[in-house]
């Protein structure tokens, strides 16, 4: 068996011993996370508005230079008020459009009137989101009557980073990852409303 | 007339319902004659194809690599390949689609079964590994954007002292274990991935990032000048691991393509000090002192491990301040006891969950107690890492011809060029007198 050809040379058997090892951790790791019950699907960032306090971090603490957490509206929850708490700001002068009487520092959100019942006057309120600047001031404003006006991460701007640099600013954990097939969240009372809008036909 | 009263109670029926599911009063809308309720528009994210894509260029990325620098033996080819990387997985992509950082969804998915991570994940975790185990660091040649962005800007590589760069070296080690430890630690939705963190050129990618980001990656290009690869060598924990598994890999980047005429051009061409040179033969007195020392540092590894172990339990409390219970619980614990009179955000939103403050504060002690024994763990692979190193140093290789150290080289093909056989090989220059004779 003393043939030249079949020596074993000891530096090339360890090496191709410890090669094996480490094709088989690599395979066992791989394996494991593979195996287990999860879902492949890419998750993305979210807040939960029923958590969210609209501390303006998310306006400051986005790697993005104009943040990828907008206010939006929904509609559903909306009181359509005249005085809405999301729109004026406490001490405004008179009900008009007028950016001083505006809670919103960048003039992001349209009223638009709709129509007058038994002397209410109901206004419409949309976020223009290419002016929103996700400070949340009309988030905290609106808190005060419906909240119908919430944050959410918008998925077209994003970057998802694998470290979300607002999820760990957040105080009141309201970042959360959530699978990239469902990646909006809605308050728990607007979910109550949609359902009942479903059930109702 | 009866059909909006009927409405009406209808929409109160409906608040009440909600009342009664949220404990939350609203405003009910008005049934307006003529608006229908508009619909909350948001806009989808990327598509599930996106991803795919990501990975399939990852592999064509590595096929390429590992081509160029164990086939082609092409430098321009890698160079070229590390531009159109960085243009890729760089600036398009924003440097997220990262190897790097996936390490640490990998260590949190090994320890907290709950965190279904995606495959494209795990993927992008592997694949540059299984690359590297056969074909040595190709990654880090031509596909890795950090890697190629260094490449770009080590225009006047000095050399770093041999000391120097065998204790920088283990800096990269310690990292990967911390990044894995704290990675571990956390949780899904509020991870402490400290690669990510610290990330010197994502900045760059994003074209734009916070002053501090910046600074800090506008250093390593700074120094990247002089010192090649500074992140690539001296930090990243992923070219830790690939170094690993570069030391066993079946096939590996060749100086030159047949025999080595010991000119030592490639060691002084090489800007990552990578290239080891020829052995000599020891005295037997030597060798035996050589052998004495190496025994003794095998019995140093335990007690450099442990006392690791035990400085590591020390840490417990710096460390423990990066989850943010024990931050919060701190805080909240300050004002309670009136030591500070504001409040943050923070405790804050705390107090509006009603959670009892001792509640808080025993969860605050358990996660101590455990960073107490990750700073353990921590400081245990500090002291193996130290210690290995050390018997590393002290292990005799037999070597007669310049080789590249299969741990720290990075596949860049640099010396390629510089090596005489290679420019023969390539009919640059002649290959012998005797043929240079013939016409």
């Amino acid at each position: 068996m003393a043939d030249e050809n079949h020596k074993i040379d000891r530096r090339a058997f360890v090496g191709g011993g410890l090669r094996v090892a480490g094709a088989a951790g690599l395979v066992g790791v791989t394996g494991l996370l593979a195996g287990r019950k999860g879902q492949a699907e890419q998750y993305v960032w979210q807040i939960d508005p029923d958590k969210c306090m609209a501390c303006r971090n998310c306006e400051t603490h986005c790697v993005l230079d104009e943040s990828a957490v907008k206010a939006v509206q929904c509609f559903l929850m909306c009181g359509y008020c005249d005085i809405c708490t999301g729109y004026f700001l406490e001490d405004y002068s008179e009900l008009n459009t007028s950016a001083e009487n505006q809670l919103c520092p960048t003039g992001a959100i349209v009223r638009t009137f709709v129509e007058e019942q038994a002397g209410v006057r109901y206004f419409e309120y949309t976020i223009k989101e290419e002016d929103c600047i996700g400070c949340g001031k009309c988030v905290k404003g609106c808190a005060l009557m419906n909240g119908s006006l919430y944050l959410q991460v918008r998925h077209d701007r994003c970057l998802n980073c694998n470290e979300c640099a607002i999820a760990i600013a957040c105080p009141s954990e309201a970042f959360r990852r959530v699978p990239a097939s469902r990646p909006y969240l809605l308050k728990k009372t607007a979910q109550a409303l949609y359902e009942k809008r479903a059930n109702d036909g | 007339m009866i059909r909006p009263l009927l409405s009406f109670f209808s929409l109160i029926l409906m608040v009440i319902l909600a009342d009664a599911a949220t404990a939350q009063e609203l405003i009910p809308i008005p049934e307006f004659t003529d608006h229908p309720i508009k619909e909350t528009i948001h806009p989808p994210g990327p598509p599930a194809w996106s991803e795919h894509l990501d990975l399939a260029a990852l592999l064509v990325g590595l096929s390429l690599a590992s081509w160029f620098a164990l086939v082609k033996r092409s430098r321009r080819g890698l160079y070229l390949l590390a531009v159109v990387s960085l243009a890729w997985l760089g600036f398009w992509r924003e440097g997220c689609v990262c190897p790097i950082g996936a390490i640490q969804n990998v260590a949190l998915a090994v320890c907290d079964p709950s965190y279904a991570i995606p495959a494209a994940v795990v993927a992008l975790f592997a694949l540059p590994l299984v690359f590297t185990l056969f074909f040595g660091r190709t990654f880090c040649a031509g596909v890795c954007p950090l890697g190629a962005l260094q490449e770009l800007v080590a225009v006047r590589p000095v050399k770093v002292p041999v000391w120097l760069e065998h204790a920088l070296g283990l800096l990269a080690y310690v990292y990967l274990g911390a990044a894995v430890l704290f990675a571990a630690m956390s949780t899904v939705d509020e991870p402490i991935f400290v690669i990510c963190r610290y990330d010197p050129f994502v900045a760059f990618f994003r074209l734009g990032g916070s002053t501090n980001m910046l600074i800090f990656g506008g250093c390593f290009l700074v120094v990247g000048l002089f010192v090649g690869r500074p992140y690539c060598r001296y930090f990243c924990p992923y070219g830790a691991l690939l170094g690993l598994l570069s030391k066993v890999s079946k096939w590996h980047v060749k100086i030159p393509p047949d025999q080595c005429v010991q000119c030592r051009l490639c060691e002084d061409v090489c800007p990552y000090g990578a290239i080891r040179e020829p052995t000599v033969a020891q005295p037997p007195d030597q060798r035996r002192q050589g052998r004495r020392r190496l025994a003794m540092l095998i019995l140093l590894l335990p007690v450099l491990v442990a006392l690791g172990a035990w400085l590591g339990r020390g840490l417990k409390g710096p460390l423990s301040r990066l989850h943010p219970t024990v931050r919060l619980a701190d805080r909240v614990l300050l004002e309670e006891t009136g030591q500070v009179a504001d409040t943050t955000d923070a405790s804050d939103a705390f107090r509006k969950t009603g959670r009892s403050i001792e509640d808080l504060g025993r969860e605050a002690i358990v996660q101590t107690e455990r960073f107490g024994t990750a700073g353990g763990w921590l400081g245990a692979w500090v002291g193996l890492v130290i210690g290995a190193k050390l018997i590393h140093l002290s292990l005799r290789r037999r070597r007669t011809d310049y080789q590249p150290d299969r741990i720290n080289c990075v596949s860049c093909g640099r010396c390629f060029w510089y090596c005489p056989n290679e420019q023969a090989r390539l009919g640059l220059i002649a290959d012998s007198p005797a043929s240079s004779s013939e016409p």
